[in-house]
């Protein structure tokens, strides 16, 4: 499915045209990623980060195949074996640094991914789907990043793996079977360890497969792009092929030289110390934190501390913590202001720059200790966190004073003026 | 029929949070957190500069030499160094015959199995040997240390924060517990064989000092073997025992950086060659 407009496939290589009439897989190619995949001729940076969140698991799986190659996933040499990696493996340092810092890129683009579509309004109709199909993707991601830095066996391995399969335990009646059976024992354990590495090494070619739902779902319709005004005419948009390969090869070598500047000078700089202690189960850290990219989800778990008609409040920061990823599901529905790009809604625009703002006040507060004020300040934040999505945004959706569109993308390009100012949102 | 649903979970979920928030405020302002010793008395690490600070730093393998015959004369006698080889000793510059000498020589021999009759037994540790444990096993590390297990050193410096600066000022940083302390947390008193020293997360360590005496160690190379400078010539080694690769790191992180520069830029070329005349640049 594409605009008709669309180069066709015309292989000039007789070897080509023998395997296209017989498998049309370079056709699949050019029509994914190449001359044959029409794409809005404005596209700003901000749409370079899915090509690099793509860059990014292949680094991830590439690094992580040959990790574990010398890796063993036992409780009594794992830790070791991790050292083993850093000092007697060829470049065996290198893949283990390339592999714990790939991992924060990863989420640090995917967030940027995922804020793009939120200021953009990238996830309205007839986008839903891809939409749905990349939160299946950061669900698993999530799933995927804890289970790996569960495997290098440390204190906090240890201790984040307790606390997050305790999560299941708040359930109630059925709370700590359901965490007994994730463990494969009472507390994390050898055969924690060992289906954690089994799982951590069968997700991320679960993730390649959404994503390749996810692409042919974004291309049904097409690309979004900055105006959220849809492709009208063949004017509007330039082949992925040439014009985008470009551009992203530029984002990628960004990328990389971002990733080798934490990759070389400060590989530790994301991690946590005592991650470098082996686990000990007889002895729990001063502070439990998971990984950085999972702070603001931590934040609005330990918000939760006051128990509410007999409902406890382990359970509610569950339900928040849950809720709070679960509710983007429902937001192309919640969200159903007509007008996509966050440019041509200015009350919008604002809560977006605070909603931008609020996580990273989550995202400090789940870094710090479980004290005042840090608790304070992530009940607030997780409020507006909350309110943004669920009250804010389906409110906003009726009362505000939308900005006038252009025509057109290529109007909007060529600064042609408005032929006609386009009607009030509702 | 999801807005209105979302708007109920929404006012809902707020109002828990903004409840919770007040009760905190309230129990926050009616009893104020207790002021603790720790919180009070703790000192962050001074700063240390070494050689192998910074994106680009080196070892100074005269350092190193010296930290070894600190770790190897003092620590040793207690803390182990199970992820370091003999081997590895060629990294901050002994040659293979002194590298055997000092594995033949070291003060603990290696676990091993008498050939002839199958009986535990020891023997003269290789350079292909980790360095041997001070203590057959972590019972006997307790028995001998009140009770206290001194901890593998391999890591040290990457599992503390501000590692080698901790380490440092951690060996130097013994001293008498403030009157001060005493007479604001009368309940905080040193126990019987811990030692007060600031720079240790709880104020209270097990390991009596270990540095005690300028010349404890007589330097080969005819540093003066000052307190401080014994502190920061093991933690300079402790450094490269828990990163031994990491010269290698800085150049290589070099040469990829420059090859990376070079190449993105191309990349913003051959970008801005393809666009030319194509005209996109958003008005918005």
């Amino acid at each position: 499915m594409s605009f008709p407009w669309a180069k066709h496939y015309e292989p000039q290589n007789p070897l080509m045209k023998w395997v296209d009439d017989r498998l049309p897989l370079p056709r699949l190619v050019y029509n994914a990623v190449g001359a044959g995949y029409p794409v809005p001729r404005n596209l700003n940076y901000f749409w370079n980060f899915g090509v690099l969140a793509g860059l990014a698991l292949v680094i991830q799986i590439v690094t992580g195949i040959v990790l574990a190659m010398h890796f063993a996933a036992n409780g009594l040499v794992a830790f070791n074996s991790v050292e083993h990696i850093m000092r007697d493996v060829n470049q065996g340092w290198l893949l283990r640094y390339a592999h714990a810092n790939g991992a924060s890129m990863f989420f640090i683009v995917v967030y940027l991914h995922i804020f793009r579509g939120l200021f953009y309004g990238s996830y309205k109709a007839p986008r839903e789907m891809v939409w749905l199909l990349g939160l299946v993707i950061f669900l698993l991601m999530m799933a995927t990043a804890f289970m790996g830095y569960v495997l290098p066996w440390g204190q906090m391995s240890f201790w984040g793996a307790k606390v997050i399969t305790g999560l299941f335990g708040a359930i109630p009646l059925v709370g700590p079977t359901i965490q007994e059976w994730l463990l494969g024992g009472f507390a994390p354990d050898n055969a924690a360890l060992n289906r954690f590495f089994s799982l951590h090494y069968l997700l991320p070619f679960v993730i390649a497969g959404v994503i390749i739902l996810h692409i042919w779902a974004l291309h049904i319709p097409g690309s979004s792009n900055p105006t959220g005004v849809e492709v009208k005419g063949p004017q509007d948009t330039v082949p992925f092929h040439p014009y985008y390969t470009a551009k992203d090869g530029f984002g990628a070598g960004v990328f990389l030289i971002i990733f080798s500047l934490l990759l070389f000078f400060a590989p530790n700089a994301l991690g946590h110390p005592d991650n470098y202690i082996p686990a000990n189960p007889l002895s729990t850290p001063a502070h439990i934190v998971p990984e950085w990219y999972f702070w603001p989800f931590y934040a609005i778990l330990r918000a939760f501390t006051v128990d509410i008609f007999g409902i406890p409040a382990k359970l509610l920061g569950v339900i928040a913590m849950f809720g709070s990823i679960i509710l983007l599901f429902f937001l192309p529905w919640l969200d159903n202001s007509p007008v996509r790009s966050g440019n041509y809604r200015p009350r919008f625009k604002q809560f977006f720059w605070i909603l931008v703002i609020d996580v990273l006040i989550l995202g400090y507060c789940g870094g710090a200790p479980a004290a005042e004020p840090y608790v304070m300040i992530s009940q607030i934040a997780a409020a507006y966190y909350f309110a943004h999505f669920l009250i804010i945004l389906p409110l906003l959706a009726k009362l505000e004073r939308t900005l006038p569109l252009p025509n057109s993308i290529t109007d909007s390009v060529l600064g042609t003026p408005n032929a006609a100012p386009s009607a009030p949102a509702h | 029929m999801v807005r209105p649903l979302g708007i109920l979970a929404g006012v809902g979920f707020v109002a828990i949070l903004l409840f919770s928030a007040l009760v905190g405020a309230i129990s926050f302002i009616s009893e104020p957190p207790a002021p603790t010793a720790e919180h009070e008395f703790h000192k962050h690490p001074k700063e240390l500069h070494l050689a192998s600070n910074g994106p680009l730093g080196r070892f100074d393998r005269q350092q190193l030499q010296r930290g070894f015959q600190v770790y190897k004369e003092v620590c040793s006698a207690c803390h182990s160094l199970h992820q370091v080889a003999f081997r590895d000793l060629t990294g901050i510059g002994f040659t293979d015959p002194e590298v055997k000498a000092i594995a033949s020589q070291w003060a603990i021999e290696v676990p091993s199995v008498n050939p002839e009759t199958g009986e535990p037994a020891t023997r003269k540790a290789l350079p292909a040997d980790k360095f041997p444990d001070p203590y057959a096993n972590e019972v006997a590390a307790r028995a001998a240390n009140n009770n206290a297990l001194p901890p593998d050193l391999s890591l040290m410096t990457k599992a503390r924060h501000d590692g080698a600066a901790y380490i440092h000022s951690l060996l130097t940083g013994y001293q008498e517990q403030p009157a001060e302390l005493l007479k604001k947390f009368p309940d905080s008193k040193t126990g019987v064989g811990l030692h007060y020293n600031p720079y240790f997360a709880n104020l209270n360590i097990a390991m009596p000092p270990p540095l005690v005496a300028e010349g404890q160690v007589t330097y080969a190379d005819g540093t003066k073997a000052t307190v401080d400078q014994m502190a920061q010539d093991v933690a300079a080694f402790l450094v490269w025992t828990a990163e031994p690769k990491l010269e290698n790191r800085h150049r290589t992180g070099v040469a990829v950086l420059i090859f990376l520069l070079i190449a993105t830029t191309l990349g913003f070329l051959a970008y801005r060659n393809v666009w030319s005349g194509v005209k996109h640049g958003s008005r918005t």
